[in-house]
């Protein structure tokens, strides 16, 4: 995978690709949107699969399920990897589903002991079935638990440990829930293994407030990249070295035009970061 | 014995499921502090995406009734029909059984019957790929085993039966501008299916339900063109046969045995 700038595939911009080639990193897809049989979304990912490297994103695994994975859901993923052969897999540090429901939202996980086990048992599961490594994703959140007595960096940095999982250093997450819960957001970047970053997520969030009245951001995903977000990531850059950078806009999806220019952007910052050192290109990828 | 999580997770779950119950003890905001409005985001994160899936799945039910009406009942439906599946695509096949016995809806009386169309519209965009077979495949079997051949229909092959014109509407409401009012106010029995990469909508003739039905189900070109007859004498056999095949929707044909079902 290229330390390029990709964008998030949308439908509406399939046509776009595949009439212009614009040059674009990478493209990611929702995995959850290709386990159709078949059909028009396969079509068209075959043929841009055909031109550009593709990393795959899923939101629906529950990875922090106390429960135990969802195998059929696994067996999905896999026949996606096995078609597809994504240069990167992620998925969140987050659980979704309580069965028998399915919620169809990231929720967030009290960082305990107990859950540092019983997440690195599930993401050794989900790499030994897809054989390939997994990127957790750090997530965006808006309460935390009276008991969660470790720091979000050293919980990512312990399933590294524990796993060898990489991660996807989601910088608008970083930003939304370091505004939400009141910690430095320089500092929790500053504790993150940057060696085992294989990925970095931007995104725009819209603001709201808590019952307190105090600023609450919330992940919409529905807008451009906030300017502190962008200072945020050319801070981490500066650690990270140049790593393959996502554009998700997945909520009032803007023209291609100006998905496209967030990429570029993004490209700007990428060119001016230095290779982190002893790093070579390309090394948080281990697929097949 | 379920663990510490398990247990933390199932009343979060039950709570956030649950408008009128209070944010669960040990889930805080900053200062540790319950705080309802951070938690009401997820309730509302999860509604809105839910609300988006079938807005996605059921775009001409939503524009026959408007979008204040469609969210409405849409969020009536999430709240007693949670997904069982990660793939939203897949979310909201309930969504006609709800919308015939959904009350407010009910001077809309051919809602639900769109629904079920744009149901099998979405069945027929994700279903497996086939090729289907030409008009020509028909000359290559000789007459007199051809009536006695099955068919494989395409694996995206839907049938649909209603008292309204639901085909006529659902064409009539692909985009905003306005419509005209139908001269025939008839029911229309309707094929759905993908051939190759668009999904299609026909008008099925007289008889043309049960012969296709038939079809479908293994039976015999013969004895589905009975069965089609049987439901409507005006059942045209050549047609219905060259028109299954020419919209797609036939992707093998097992020439019939000279012997089979002789006596």
């Amino acid at each position: 995978m290229p330390p390029r700038a990709g964008v998030g595939l949308k439908p509406v911009h399939y046509r776009t690709i595949l009439d212009e080639g614009p040059d674009v990193g990478f493209f990611e897809i929702h995995a959850e949107n290709y386990m159709g049989a078949g059909g028009p979304p396969h079509r068209y990912l075959e043929a841009i699969r055909s031109e550009y490297p593709i990393s795959l994103h899923g939101v629906g695994l529950s990875i922090g399920s106390a429960a135990p994975l969802d195998r059929d859901h696994l067996m999905r993923l896999k026949d996606l990897v096995d078609r597809y052969q994504p240069g990167l897999f992620s998925e969140h540090l987050a659980w979704s589903s309580h069965s028998p429901v399915h919620m169809n939202d990231l929720l967030p996980l009290p960082y305990t002991e107990e859950t540092l086990l019983h997440v690195a048992r599930h993401v050794d599961e989900v790499q030994s079935a897809l054989r390939c490594r997994v990127l957790l994703e750090n997530p965006s959140t808006y309460v935390t638990f009276a008991r969660s007595p470790i720091p979000e960096p050293d919980f990512l940095a312990a399933l590294v440990r524990h796993t060898g999982c990489g991660l996807l250093l989601d910088v608008n997450n970083v930003y939304v829930s370091a505004i939400n819960h009141g910690y430095d957001e320089f500092a929790y970047i500053d504790a993150i293994p940057v060696e085992h970053v294989g990925e970095v997520h931007l995104a725009g969030h819209s603001p709201s407030h808590d019952t307190a009245g105090r600023t609450l951001l919330i992940d919409t995903h529905g807008s451009a990249v906030s300017d502190n977000v962008w200072s945020l990531y050319a801070y981490a850059l500066r650690r990270l070295g140049p790593v393959p950078t996502l554009i998700e806009w997945d909520n009032d999806v803007p023209p291609w035009e100006d998905l496209s220019a967030e990429a570029e952007r993004a490209e700007t910052y990428l060119r001016q970061a230095r290779p982190r050192h002893g790093a070579e290109v390309g090394d948080a990828v281990v697929a097949g | 014995m379920p663990s510490s999580l398990a247990k933390i997770q199932a009343e979060f779950q039950f709570a956030l499921l649950d408008p009128e119950r209070p944010v669960p003890a040990g889930v805080v905001g900053p200062g540790g502090m319950a705080d309802a409005r951070r938690f009401a985001i997820h309730r509302n994160t999860i509604m809105i995406g839910l609300v988006e899936a079938l807005e996605q799945r059921f775009p001409v039910t939503r524009r026959l009734v408007g979008e204040e009406f469609f969210r409405a009942m849409a969020r009536a439906y999430a709240a007693v029909n949670m997904p069982r599946s990660p793939l939203m695509m897949h979310y909201g096949d309930e969504i006609p059984a709800f919308v015939a016995v959904f009350a407010p809806a009910r001077s809309v009386p051919y809602l639900a019957d769109v629904a079920a169309l744009e149901l099998a519209w979405s069945r027929a965009y994700h279903a497996p790929e086939a090729v289907p077979l030409g008009t020509d495949t028909i000359r290559s079997v000789l007459p007199a085993a051809l009536i006695r051949s099955t068919l494989t229909t395409h694996p995206s092959l839907h049938r649909l039966r209603s008292p309204y014109p639901i085909g006529s509407i659902w064409r009539m409401h692909q985009d905003e501008t306005d419509v005209e009012a139908l001269e025939d106010w008839v029911g229309e029995d309707l094929l759905v299916l993908r051939p190759h990469a668009e999904v299609t909508v026909h008008i099925l003739p007289p008889g043309g339900h049960a012969f296709v039905g038939a079809l479908a189900g293994g039976e015999s070109i013969a004895a589905a063109a009975d069965a089609a007859i049987e439901e409507d004498g005006r059942f045209d056999l050549g047609h219905s046969l060259i028109d299954l095949f020419r919209v797609g929707g036939v992707t093998r044909i097992e020439p019939g045995n000279e012997n089979k079902g002789a006596t």
